[in-house]
């Protein structure tokens, strides 16, 4: 018999006031503004659901939602395969690896608003390494005029920063493989690409769930790089959803539709890794559920 | 099929720095179709041997030889072996039947004799209403069982290779897989080699038995040969519960001395330099209360189905193995059976003077 004691609940009050404190209390906050509008001096009206409807009508933010999913899309894109590429070209043993771990964990470190400043400077034409020497080769590039040279800047640093962080994970992922499946493999005669195909990728399907979660909604996230950079622009080119509402927010002080949009942002980041966990989990539960049916019958 | 040879295998893992020999100069030839057990304690040797033979490990000194034709520089793959690994090794995201089809899939075969032949290893192994279930949600002996099939799938294999394959099956279903392969045995005539510590499975296995012990082969034999004649102490030691007992004597002629207590022999023994041993299986001895050697009762265990006791003579510890329920004499005197008793110097079998 196991003695069940209940004030050990208590243990686990400090924690529930710090939650309390730091995410329940701010949020219930905004859930408050967002229905009501304010002229200052603290005064508040109530407005029902008037800034969500208006959200839903906003082309604005129409706008800042599809540059914010299509940057988000395109980290991943990018990120995900050249993660694994570079982790399964990593060396397993020897003084390799503590190099490859120390430079690939280099770029995690810096904080965001230096990674900012970093590729602002780098990429700048008239005294940037990289801006100036594109202009030099020839190349017509100026990411504070053109928008498709503000994208390409965004992403790229973006790559640079966290790529690293799908590396170490599926890094991870693929040292946890035992010897015998290799070797298996090779008993088997199994080219590379089976190999990859059959052992790696299913091993590596956890730790690869987690970074397409974390670099899914950091990159939905993504605020101080881009302000840094770019400012939002060229125009309005790179105003992702996190900008819009800081400007909203702080530089208008429009308390109530920026409080509608931070729970509608919030809403949009929950839905999109609920669908993400429940794709890549769900592929797994298929086999489980084959193997009960059809296993009793 | 093939018959398997080694000639002066040798193998360093780290041939640069000055590590050990993991192998040291090992020369055997395996016939076709046997049952071979790799036997040994961890460390012996008997993974790296193994890993020699299926061709995942070259080894730093000697040649493989699979039916006279050297394949000491071929690939698992180019050698054509089964391996089944300590830990099972399956497919996860494909099915039973999938897995079983890979090999015969990466070699190319038309789909028509895959299927045929992956039904027949379905069968033969019982997993056919499985074929449609994704490998990963089977138990480890099932899994153990697809990891064994993919090496039988292939009608030409030259020999199926066992690295420790029941470590992680449950004691029950031991043996039952390990019946499974005998049956597979045969019924198909591969050249099976088996590694493992465990002399139960070894024995039972096996037709020849390859006692391993620091890098080198100490006896090859039948399971009676490796019980009555271990060539080597270690063997004696390390096969029966408990093992061999092993103690130091002064040898004369017919007559071996333990202290100055006498052991009467029926053969003759030249005298000989380095220290002498006395070897025989606790089963040989029985507990006397008046003849025999002097012995001192140090513990009692009860094993179930009979007692071992532990007795020492002259500071040396001797087994005995003794009937449930049968009494202790008070001041017990220990009989050696004459015929079970084999000599020893420095660790190897003496052979008896021919007169």
């Amino acid at each position: 018999m196991k003695t069940k004691n209940n004030k050990a609940w208590f243990l686990i009050l400090p924690v529930l006031a710090l939650v309390a404190i730091s995410a329940v209390i701010p949020l219930i906050t905004v859930v408050n503004y967002s229905f009501q509008d304010s002229f200052g001096n603290n005064e508040f009206f109530w407005v029902g659901t008037e800034w969500f409807q208006e959200l839903t009508q906003s082309e604005r933010f129409h706008n800042a939602l599809q540059r914010t999913l299509l940057f988000s899309a395109l980290v991943l894109l990018i990120e995900i395969p050249l993660g694994i590429a570079i982790a399964l070209a990593m060396p397993r043993k020897g003084f390799g690896v503590t190099v490859c771990l120390v430079l690939m964990a280099l770029p995690l470190l810096v904080p965001w608003n230096v990674v900012g400043t970093i590729w602002q400077v780098f990429s700048r034409v008239d005294i940037g390494l990289l801006g100036y020497g594109l202009a030099s080769a020839g190349i017509d590039y100026n990411y504070t005029q053109d928008v498709a040279d503000a994208w390409i800047t965004l992403v790229v640093m973006d790559v640079w920063h966290w790529t690293s962080l799908v590396v170490l994970l599926c890094y991870s992922g693929l040292v946890a493989i035992p010897e015998a499946y290799y070797q298996a493999a090779r008993i088997d005669g199994a080219s590379r690409w089976s190999v990859f195909r059959y052992i790696q990728l299913p091993k590596m399907k956890r730790v690869l769930l987690i970074a397409v979660l974390l670099r899914f909604m950091d990159s939905f996230m993504i605020y101080t790089e881009p302000f840094v950079v770019t400012g939002g622009g060229p125009g309005n080119a790179t105003t992702f959803l996190s900008i819009d509402l800081v400007q909203m927010a702080v530089g208008q002080f429009d308390l109530g539709p920026a409080a509608a949009m931070s729970l509608v942002y919030f809403l949009i980041i929950l839905l999109v890794c609920w669908v993400f966990y429940t794709v890549m989990i769900n592929y797994d539960q298929a086999g489980q559920e084959s193997t009960g049916g059809r296993g009793h019958g | 099929m093939a018959t398997i040879e080694l000639q002066n295998i040798a193998h360093q893992y780290d041939p640069q720095g000055d590590s050990a020999y993991a192998l040291n100069n090992i020369s055997e030839v395996w016939q076709d179709c046997g049952a071979y057990a790799l036997l040994g304690p961890s460390g012996c040797g008997k993974t790296t041997l193994l890993n020699i033979i299926s061709g995942l490990l070259r080894p730093s000194e000697g040649r493989v030889l699979f039916d006279s034709v050297d394949v000491t520089s071929l690939s698992p793959e180019q050698r054509n072996i089964a391996q089944v690994f300590q830990f099972p090794v399956v497919y996860d995201t494909l099915t039973v039947a999938e897995n079983l089809a890979f090999p015969l899939k990466n070699r190319g075969l038309p789909k028509s004799q895959v299927d045929r032949r992956v039904s027949e290893v379905l069968a033969m192994l019982e997993l056919t209403h499985r074929a449609h279930n994704r490998a990963s949600r089977l138990s480890a002996d099932d899994k153990q069982k697809i990891s064994l099939g993919r090496g039988l799938v292939r009608t030409d294999v030259r020999a199926v290779l066992f690295d420790e394959p029941l470590t992680v099956i449950d004691p029950h279903l031991k043996w039952h897989l390990r019946t499974e392969l005998k049956k597979i045995h045969r019924e198909f005539q591969h050249t099976m080699i088996y590694v493992t510590h465990d002399q139960t499975e070894a024995l039972t296995f096996a037709d020849k038995v390859i006692v391993m012990y620091e890098g080198s082969v100490v006896q090859i034999g039948t399971p009676p040969e490796l019980f009555e004649k271990p060539r080597h102490t270690f063997v004696g030691r390390f096969i029966g519960t408990p093992g061999m007992n092993v103690f130091e004597v002064n040898l004369q002629g017919h007559s071996a001395w333990i202290g100055n207590q006498e052991i009467k022999l029926d053969r003759s023994y030249e005298l000989i330099d380095g220290p002498v041993e006395l070897g025989i299986r606790p089963e040989y001895v029985a507990l006397s209360p008046s003849e025999g050697v002097a012995a001192r009762i140090v513990a009692v265990e009860d094993v179930g189905r009979h007692l071992v006791v532990r007795t020492q003579v002259e500071d040396q510890t001797v087994n005995v193995i003794v009937k449930e329920g049968s009494a202790i004499p008070e001041s017990p005197h220990l009989v050696f059976s004459p015929d079970k008793l084999n000599v020893y110097q420095n660790s190897c079998l003496a052979e008896p003077k021919v007169l």
